[in-house]
C-alpha cells in the first residue's frame, strides 16, 4: 500500500499542473469540469469536517461524486483502494462553502437594469422562482467559485412576499444543471416598525411606522388564505397559493427578512400562528433574544456582519460579536452577505467572527455544516462525510484569513473545477504586458 | 393717595418741559370727524417695579405719557389728572423682547427638499427682475415693506409678556433686512419701531428652487462668493451690471448681522464666515451651546437661543427605546440648564420663543430655565435690554427709562414664582389685559348676622378661607358646620347656604363689601321674604398654605456633557502620554521592516525611539509580548465626520466649495474607525461633478472640536471626478441636462475651466479689474502646484485623458482613487507621476467598473507606482487591514508592502509622511498596539494612539459600553417618573447615521 501511495506521488505533480492550466486570455466562463470517472483520493491534507472535527494528514476517498472515506493516515486501511492519489500534504481541506441568501447569477452588474433579474412587480410574487433568472455563464460566479464558494441559496428580492428561493451548485451548464434543491422555500420581508425619513442624500432618521400594524395583518390574511387553498382542492388554480402550498404541507422553509427586535418576536408568533417553519434572514437583533430563539429552534441566516451597528449606542463591533451569541446561546445560525460579488469574502466575516468569539471550526460551519442544515440539505452538503457530495476546497492556508486564503483546487460532486476567472485572465493579460521578458 | 402727590407736587413743574418733548401726537393721516387725541396719562403706583432687569424697586411708581415713559422710581411725582393705578402687591417689568420671530410677516415656507418627481431639474435662477444669480440670495428683502399687525399671532406674544420683536422673513441664505415693531393693535405706522432694523442669513436656502447651493458647505460658499461680489460691486465706478440684490446687500451691512445657525457646530461655522469678512454675526443657536460653551465663548458672538426644551422619550418599552440615543436623552436632560451655562459662562445673549412647539410654553420653560441655574436678572436682561442692544433699540425699549416706549407688563407675582400671572401687558401706552387681577381678598372670619321680623341668626362665625379667587365659606350653627356657596366680583358679593339640613330651603344673600371689609345687604328667605344682613369683618385668618419650596435642581447631579456629545465620549479630553512598549512585533515601514522583539517610546506626541532594550523611566510601560506595534492606518478616501451633504454635486465645477468648513466631531464612526486602527483620514467631496469640492486631512482626535481635527499645515487636496457619476448615467432620467453626459464632455469640462483659472490668473497679474471667484482661485492653486487633486476614476480612457490634459496645463494628478483599471494604464500612470489609491476587490456594481480585478495594488505596486487601499465606506475603514491583506491573498504581494498600503503609501500621497506613515523617531506618535499580525483576521486593535493620546483602548472601550447602559438605564427611569405625572412624552424615532460613500452611488 505506501509502496503504491508512493507511485502516484509523482504524478499528482503532472496532474495538478494539467489541471489547473491558467488558460489564455479565454473570453467566456470557464467549461464546467467532467463527472468523476475515477476513484480519487486526497492525501495528506488537514481535513476540516465542517462538524468541528479536525484530521490531520488525512486521507479523503471520494468516487462517483461522493466521498467513501475519510480518515487519518494513522488509522490507515489496509484494504481501501485508493484510486487517484492527490497528495494534498500541508494544505487544509475544507467543505465547499455555502453562500445563503444571495443575488449571485440573478445580477450581473448593479446599475445596469438590463442585468438585473431578481425582482418581479408587484408585492406578493410567491411563486415567482429564482432559479430560473440563475445564469450560469455570469463573468461573477467563477470569482466567487475561486475563493472556495461552491453553493449558493440564489433569492428573489422586493416587494412583501419575494418569490421562492433554489439552492444550487456554482459549475453548471444550465439552471437545471445547476439546481441542488429547486424551489427550496419562500422568502418574505417583514414590514418595518420603524420607517425611514428624508431621501437618499439628506436622510433625516426614522419614525415609527402607522402602518406597520396593517402589514402584519395584511400579511396574516393573505397567509390563511394560502393555508386554507393549501389544504383542500380547487377548480381554478391560482398559482400564488400552489407555489406557497408546501410551507404549510411539507414545512418547507420560510424565510423571513428581518432585523428588529421586536419584529423579529412578531415573527415568531406569526410563524407559530401559521403553522409554518420559519427562518430568519438578516436578524440584526436577534442576539438580544437568543435564548428565545435557541429554545423555538427558529434557525438564523445572520446578513452581512462586517457591518456598522444598528444603533449608535450599541457595541461597536457588535455584527461580529453576534455569531458568537448565537453558537452560545445554542441557536442553529449561518452567515451570508448581501449582494452577489461580494460572496467571495463570506470566508472572511466567518474569520472575523472567530476573531469575536467562535472557535475556527465553529466559525467554519456557520458557513458551511450550519447552512446545510438550515437549506435542509444537509444530508449531502455542508461536512465532509462518508456518503455526501464530494465537494471540497483545497486550500494553501486558513480560509478564513485573506492573508494564507488561496484556494488551488475544488471539487464539486468529485468534479474537479476550474478555478479560472476572468479577474485572473487579465491579470495575467497585463502582467504579461508589464513584467515578462 | 392724596399723600403722595403732596409731596411730590413740587416737582411737577420742572418735569413739564420734558413732557413737551415726548407728547408729540402729529401725524400725517387725517380724521374722520373731530380729532381725538388723548393724553393716556397713567400712574401705577405702590407696584414693586423692575426699571431694568437689576433695578427693583419696592413701592416704585411708574408714570407713562402718550405712550411713552415720563417716569419710574421710587420718588416720581405723579402728574395732575393722571388716572391713577393701585398696584399694591403687584410686580411691573419692561416688556420682553424676541429678536427672532416672522411675527405679522407671511408664514415661514417649507424647506423645500428636491423630489426627483417633482419636475425638471434648475440650474439658473428663475426669478424675474434685475436680482442677482442666486435664489437663495434675498438681501433685497425688507420685512417693514411686508409686515402688517397679527393681532392673534400679537396676543399669542403678548400672553407670554412680549411688547416688541423684532420680525423678519425666515426664507433663504440671505434673508434681507427685519423691522423691530412692537405687539400694540394699532395701525402699522404706529406699531414699528425701526423699519429697517437688522440684516438676517441662515445655511439653508429655503424656498429657493435652483439646485445651487444643495449642500451645507455650498451654503457657506455661496456666502463668502456673496461677500466678495458684493465688495467687488461696490466698487465698480463703471457699472456694467445693476443688480439689486448687490445693492441691497451693500447697503445693509452696517446693520447688526444675525445668522440663524443651528446647532453649535454651525454657530462656529457661521461666526468663521463672518470673521473672514470682518462681520461679527449675532448667533441664533439651537440651545445646544453648552456642549462646546468655551469654543462658543470664544466666537465673542451675542447668541440667541430658544427655550425648547424636548419631551421626554416614551421608553416604557426597552426595545423601542433602542431606537432613542445616549446624546438624545442626554439632552433631554441638560436642555434646561443651556441658557444657565451661556450665563455662567459670562455669554451675552437673549432668549426667543422661536422653535417652540407651542409659544404659551415659553413662560414655564422660562422657569424651567430658572429652576436649572439661570438667575432672574440674567433671564430679565436676555429678554430685554440685552435684545435691545443687539438692535440697537435701547433708546426705546428694554427698561422702564424716561422717553422710551410705555411697554410694560404687571403681574401678580415675581416673574420666577410658578404661580406667577401676567395680569396685564401695556404697549406703547394701551393696556392689554392677560390674565384677570386676583379679585379683592376677602377671606378672614365674619360675624354673620340676619335680621327679619320671624327668624333671626345672630352673630354666627363664618370663616372664609381657600383660594383668593375661589374663596370658600363655612358658618359654624351650633355644632353643625354649614357650607356657604361665595360668589365674589369685584365689591359685589352674594352667598348662599342651607342652614337646617331638616327643612330644606336656601338663604339667599347678595350685598357689597364696605371699605372696613365688613359686607352688608339684603337676603331673600327661603319663604320669600326679604331681610336685611351683615357679615362684620373680625380678623384674617393665619395663612396656612405653605411656602412654595425653592425648587432648584442640582445641576452636578445631571448627565455629563461629553466630547463628543454622544455615546462613546469622553467626560474629559484625553491627554497625550508618555509610553514605552516593550517586546512586541514593530512593523516600523522604514528600513529596518518588521523588528521582532523591540520597543517603542512614546513622548511629547511623538516617536521618541524604535529599537531593542529600550528604556523610559517616567513613562506608562505596557508589556506588549506577542503583540504587534505598527504606524496608525492613514484611509486615503473617507467621507465620515462630513455634515449636511457630500456632494455639492450641483454645478460641473464646485472647487470652491471645502470639505473643511463641514467637519463634525461628532461622529461615532470616527471611534469606531479608531477601533479598527485608522488614526487619519482624507474626507472627500462625493463624485457627483467632474471638478468637486477641496478636501479636509483630518487626525482621529476623537472629542476635539472640529477645527482641532484638522491636520495642521496639511497641503490642500481637492476631488475631481470622472466618468459615470460625473456624466449622471446612474442618476434617473430627469438627470440628462447638465453638461458633460458623456467623457468626451468631461474633457472638455476640464479643458475649459483650467483654461478660464489661467486667463483669471493672468488678469489678476495684469492688475486688471477682476472680481475674485473662489471656484477659479482653487483651479488656479492647482495650476500652481499648491493644491492637489483625487480623482475618482475607473477606465483606462478617462484616467489617459486627465492625465494628458493635466501635462498640457503643466501640472500632475496627484492621485487616481478608485482606479480600478489602473493596471491597464500603469506605465502610463508611471510616467506621469501619479499616485494610485484603490479598493482591494469591490467590481460589478456598476458597467465601468466590469473590467475591476483585485490584483490591481499589485500590478500597480510592481510597476512602482505609490500605491494605497482606502475605504469609501464607513464600515470597511475600520477593516482597512484586512483590506491591505487581501493584497497578499491576490497577486502575492509582501506583507510589508501590503502594510505599507494603507499607512506609509497614503501619508507620502497625502504629503504627510515627513512626519506620519511610520515608526521612526520624531515622527508623529500615530501608533496602533494589535492582538496580533495587522494583515490578520484575527488581528484586533488593543490600543490606538494619536499624537501620543490614547482615543481607543479595548478595555476602556466595554467601561464606556458600561457607562452607556447605566446612563440610559437612569435616564429612562427618569422619562419614566415624568410620565407618570403626567408629562407629555415623544414617541422614540432614530436619528441618521449618515454613512456616506462616492463608490458606488
Amino acid at each position: 500500500m505506501i509502496k503504491k501511495l508512493r507511485v502516484h506521488l509523482i504524478l499528482v505533480a503532472l496532474i495538478s499542473v494539467a489541471n489547473c492550466p491558467l488558460s489564455i486570455a479565454q473570453s467566456d466562463v470557464p467549461v464546467p469540469a467532467p463527472k468523476q470517472t475515477e476513484r480519487i483520493c486526497l492525501k495528506g491534507g488537514t481535513v476540516h469536517i465542517g462538524n468541528g472535527t479536525v484530521i490531520e494528514n488525512a486521507y479523503v476517498l471520494f468516487e462517483n461524486g461522493k466521498v467513501t472515506d475519510v480518515f487519518a493516515a494513522t488509522t490507515i486501511k489496509t484494504d481501501a483502494t485508493l484510486g487517484r492519489i492527490i497528495d494534498v500534504t500541508g494544505k487544509q481541506i475544507y467543505p465547499g462553502v455555502i453562500a445563503p441568501n444571495t443575488v449571485l447569477g440573478l445580477s450581473e452588474i448593479e446599475a445596469v437594469r438590463a442585468t438585473n433579474d431578481q425582482g418581479e412587480v408587484g408585492a406578493i410574487n410567491p411563486d415567482v422562482r429564482a432559479v430560473i433568472s440563475y445564469n450560469t455563464d455570469s463573468r461573477v460566479t467563477p470569482t466567487v467559485r475561486s475563493n472556495g464558494v461552491l453553493y449558493a441559496q440564489v433569492v428573489p428580492q422586493g416587494g412583501r412576499v419575494s418569490g421562492t428561493s433554489s439552492v444550487v451548485q456554482l459549475d453548471a451548464w444550465n439552471w437545471e444543471d445547476a439546481a441542488v434543491k429547486a424551489d427550496e422555500g419562500l422568502f418574505i420581508t417583514w414590514p418595518n416598525m420603524y420607517k425611514v425619513k428624508g431621501w437618499w442624500a439628506e436622510p433625516e432618521g426614522y419614525e415609527l411606522n402607522k402602518e406597520y400594524d396593517k402589514g402584519v395583518q395584511d400579511l396574516k390574511d393573505y397567509f390563511n388564505e394560502a393555508k386554507s387553498y393549501a389544504y383542500s382542492t380547487h377548480e381554478k388554480k391560482n398559482l400564488r397559493f400552489e407555489s406557497m402550498r408546501k410551507l404549510f404541507t411539507d414545512k418547507e422553509n420560510l424565510y423571513v427578512r428581518v432585523d428588529y427586535v421586536k419584529e423579529i418576536l412578531n415573527v415568531i408568533t406569526f410563524a407559530e400562528e401559521m403553522g409554518v417553519n420559519v427562518v430568519l434572514i438578516g436578524g440584526a437583533d436577534s442576539y438580544m433574544i437568543a435564548d428565545v430563539l435557541a429554545q423555538k429552534k427558529i434557525p438564523v441566516i445572520l446578513g452581512r456582519s462586517h457591518e456598522l451597528p444598528s444603533y449608535n449606542d450599541e457595541d461597536i463591533q457588535q455584527p461580529y460579536k453576534t455569531p458568537a451569541i448565537l453558537q452560545k446561546a445554542g441557536v442553529l445560525y449561518a452567515l451570508s452577505i448581501n449582494g452577489f460579488w461580494q460572496q467571495r469574502n463570506l470566508m472572511f466575516q466567518a474569520g472575523t467572527a472567530s476573531a469575536y468569539g467562535l472557535s475556527k471550526e465553529e466559525a467554519l460551519a456557520s458557513i458551511t455544516s450550519n447552512t446545510a442544515k438550515i437549506l435542509k440539505l444537509d444530508d449531502k452538503i455542508g461536512t465532509i462525510e462518508k456518503g455526501k457530495a464530494a465537494s471540497f476546497i483545497i486550500s494553501d492556508g486558513d480560509l478564513l484569513d485573506m492573508r494564507s486564503s488561496n484556494i488551488s483546487q475544488a471539487f464539486i460532486d468529485g468534479r474537479e473545477i476550474n478555478l479560472d476567472n476572468k479577474q485572473k485572465e487579465l491579470y495575467k493579460k497585463f502582467s504579461d504586458k508589464y513584467f515578462k521578458k | 393717595m392724596a399723600r403722595y402727590l403732596r409731596a411730590f407736587i413740587v416737582l411737577v413743574s420742572i418735569l413739564t418741559t420734558h413732557y413737551s418733548i415726548l407728547s408729540a401726537q402729529e401725524s400725517t393721516f387725517k380724521a374722520n370727524g373731530p380729532d381725538d387725541y388723548r393724553d393716556g396719562v397713567h400712574a401705577f403706583i405702590n407696584a414693586t417695579l423692575y426699571k431694568d432687569y437689576k433695578t427693583k424697586i419696592d413701592n416704585g411708581i411708574l408714570v407713562i405719557k402718550d405712550g411713552k415713559i415720563i417716569d419710574a422710581g421710587a420718588a416720581v411725582s405723579i402728574p395732575l389728572g393722571a388716572i391713577v393705578h393701585d398696584m399694591k402687591g403687584k410686580y411691573i417689568y419692561p416688556s420682553f423682547i424676541d429678536m427672532y420671530t416672522d411675527y405679522g410677516l407671511p408664514a415661514t415656507p417649507k424647506v423645500l427638499t428636491r423630489n426627483e418627481d417633482d419636475g425638471g431639474v434648475q440650474y439658473f435662477s428663475n426669478l424675474k427682475g434685475a436680482y442677482g444669480w442666486n435664489q437663495a440670495i434675498r438681501s433685497d428683502y425688507e420685512a417693514q415693506k411686508n409686515f402688517t399687525v397679527n393681532e392673534a399671532a400679537a396676543n399669542d406674544l403678548r400672553k407670554q409678556g412680549f411688547g416688541t420683536v423684532l420680525t423678519h422673513h425666515r426664507d433663504g441664505i440671505a434673508r434681507g433686512t427685519g423691522a423691530v415693531v412692537t405687539l400694540n393693535n394699532d395701525k402699522e405706522n404706529k406699531v414699528v419701531v425701526k423699519g429697517t432694523a437688522a440684516a438676517l442669513y441662515s445655511f439653508s436656502k429655503g424656498t429657493s428652487t435652483q439646485e445651487y447651493p444643495s449642500s451645507l458647505m455650498g451654503s457657506i460658499a455661496l456666502l463668502r462668493q456673496t461677500y466678495l461680489d458684493a465688495q467687488w460691486y461696490k466698487g465698480q465706478t463703471d457699472k456694467r451690471e445693476y443688480n439689486l440684490s448687490m445693492e441691497a446687500w451693500n447697503s445693509t451691512q452696517s446693520l447688526p448681522q444675525i445668522f440663524e445657525a443651528g446647532n453649535w457646530q454651525k454657530e462656529l461655522r457661521a461666526d468663521k464666515i463672518g470673521k473672514e469678512f470682518g462681520v461679527q454675526y449675532l448667533l441664533k443657536g439651537d440651545g445646544t451651546e453648552y456642549r462646546r460653551i468655551a469654543e462658543i465663548k470664544d466666537t465673542k458672538a451675542k447668541i440667541i437661543v430658544p427655550v425648547n426644551f424636548p419631551k421626554a422619550y416614551d421608553v416604557e418599552d426597552p426595545y423601542k427605546a433602542l431606537w432613542v440615543e445616549l446624546d438624545e436623552m442626554k439632552h433631554w436632560e441638560l436642555a434646561p440648564a443651556n441658557a444657565a451655562a451661556l450665563s455662567k459662562a459670562g455669554i451675552d445673549f437673549a432668549l426667543t420663543t422661536s422653535d417652540l412647539e407651542k409659544k404659551e410654553d415659553f413662560l414655564k420653560n422660562l422657569r424651567t430655565a430658572i429652576r436649572y441655574g439661570l438667575s432672574e436678572e440674567s433671564a430679565l436682561k436676555a429678554l430685554t435690554i440685552a435684545p435691545a442692544q443687539f438692535l440697537n433699540v435701547q433708546d426705546q425699549v428694554g427698561s422702564l427709562d424716561r422717553g422710551k416706549l410705555a411697554n410694560f407688563i404687571i403681574t401678580s407675582k415675581p416673574l420666577v414664582d410658578e404661580k406667577c400671572v401676567i395680569n396685564e401687558n401695556w404697549i406703547q401706552g394701551k393696556r392689554f389685559e392677560t390674565n384677570k387681577f386676583d379679585p379683592k381678598d376677602i377671606r378672614g372670619e365674619y360675624s354673620l348676622a340676619i335680621t327679619n321680623p320671624k327668624e333671626s341668626f345672630n352673630y354666627l362665625s363664618m370663616k372664609v378661607q381657600g383660594e383668593v379667587t375661589a374663596p370658600k365659606g363655612v358658618i359654624a350653627i351650633d355644632t353643625n358646620k354649614v357650607e356657604v356657596k361665595l360668589v365674589v366680583k369685584d365689591n359685589d358679593v352674594s352667598l348662599s347656604f342651607d342652614p337646617d339640613k331638616k327643612k330644606p330651603g336656601k338663604f339667599l344673600l347678595t350685598g357689597v363689601v364696605e371699605s372696613n371689609k365688613s359686607w352688608k345687604g339684603k337676603a331673600q328667605l327661603p319663604d320669600g321674604e326679604w331681610a336685611d344682613w351683615t357679615a362684620t369683618f373680625i380678623r384674617s385668618l393665619p395663612d396656612t398654605s405653605k411656602p412654595p419650596k425653592p425648587d432648584t435642581i442640582d445641576i452636578s447631579k445631571l448627565s455629563r456633557v461629553m466630547y463628543p456629545f454622544n455615546s462613546y465620549g469622553n467626560e474629559e479630553l484625553p491627554k497625550t502620554e508618555n509610553v514605552i512598549i516593550k517586546n512586541a512585533t514593530v512593523w516600523t515601514n522604514e528600513k529596518d521592516g518588521v523588528l521582532k522583539n523591540a520597543d517603542l517610546v512614546i513622548k511629547g506626541g511623538k516617536i521618541s525611539a524604535v529599537g531593542y532594550n529600550l528604556s523610559c523611566p517616567d513613562c506608562q510601560t505596557i508589556i506588549a509580548t506577542g503583540k504587534n506595534v505598527t504606524s496608525g492606518i492613514i484611509d486615503e478616501h473617507n467621507h465620515i465626520a462630513i455634515s449636511e451633504g457630500v456632494n455639492e454635486g450641483s454645478e460641473a465645477s464646485s472647487s470652491e466649495v471645502r470639505i473643511g468648513d463641514v467637519v463634525t466631531s461628532e461622529d461615532v464612526n470616527m471611534y469606531r474607525q479608531l477601533s479598527g486602527g485608522v488614526t487619519a483620514a482624507q474626507l472627500l467631496h462625493g463624485s457627483a461633478n467632474p471638478i468637486g469640492g477641496q478636501s479636509a486631512l483630518i487626525k482621529f482626535r476623537w472629542g476635539y472640536a472640529p477645527e482641532k481635527l484638522k491636520i495642521e499645515g496639511a497641503d490642500g487636496f481637492i476631488k475631481f471626478a470622472l466618468g459615470e457619476n460625473v456624466k449622471q448615467s446612474n442618476w434617473g432620467e430627469k438627470f440628462t441636462v447638465r453638461y458633460p453626459q458623456s467623457r468626451m464632455g468631461v474633457e472638455q469640462t476640464y479643458v475649459n475651466y483650467f483654461t478660464k483659472a489661467r486667463e483669471y490668473e493672468k488678469a489678476i497679474k495684469e492688475g486688471k479689474n477682476v472680481r475674485k471667484d473662489l471656484m477659479l482661485d482653487a483651479l488656479v492653486q492647482i495650476l500652481n502646484k499648491k493644491r492637489f487633486i483625487t480623482c475618482h476614476s475607473y477606465v483606462q480612457s478617462e484616467i489617459n485623458m486627465l492625465m494628458h490634459v493635466a501635462d498640457s496645463f503643466g501640472f500632475k494628478v496627484n492621485t487616481f482613487t478608485h482606479i480600478l483599471e489602473g493596471y491597464k494604464v500603469a506605465d502610463k500612470m508611471k510616467a506621469h507621476g501619479a499616485n494610485a489609491s484603490t479598493f482591494s476587490d469591490w467590481w460589478a456594481y456598476k458597467y465601468e467598473v466590469i473590467d475591476a480585478i483585485p490584483y490591481n495594488a499589485n500590478i500597480l505596486t510592481r510597476m512602482g507606482i505609490n500605491t494605497a487601499i482606502n475605504s469609501d465606506d464607513a464600515e470597511m475603514a475600520r477593516r482597512l487591514n484586512q483590506e491591505a491583506a487581501k493584497t497578499v491573498k491576490y497577486g502575492g504581494t509582501s506583507e510589508e508592502d501590503a502594510w505599507k498600503m494603507v499607512t506609509l503609501n497614503p501619508a507620502k500621497m497625502l504629503h504627510l509622511d515627513s512626519h506620519m506613515g511610520s515608526l521612526k523617531a520624531g515622527k508623529d506618535a500615530d501608533v496602533v498596539i494589535w492582538s496580533d499580525n495587522p494583515l490578520s483576521i484575527y488581528a484586533v486593535v488593543e490600543r490606538t494612539y494619536v499624537d501620543g493620546i490614547c482615543f481607543y483602548d479595548k478595555g476602556k472601550d466595554a467601561q464606556k459600553r458600561e457607562y452607556i447602559k447605566h446612563e440610559r438605564a437612569r435616564l429612562a427611569q427618569k422619562m419614566l417618573d415624568e410620565k407618570r405625572v403626567g408629562a407629555p412624552t415623544q414617541d422614540p424615532a432614530k436619528k441618521n447615521n449618515k454613512a456616506y460613500s462616492c463608490g458606488n452611488d
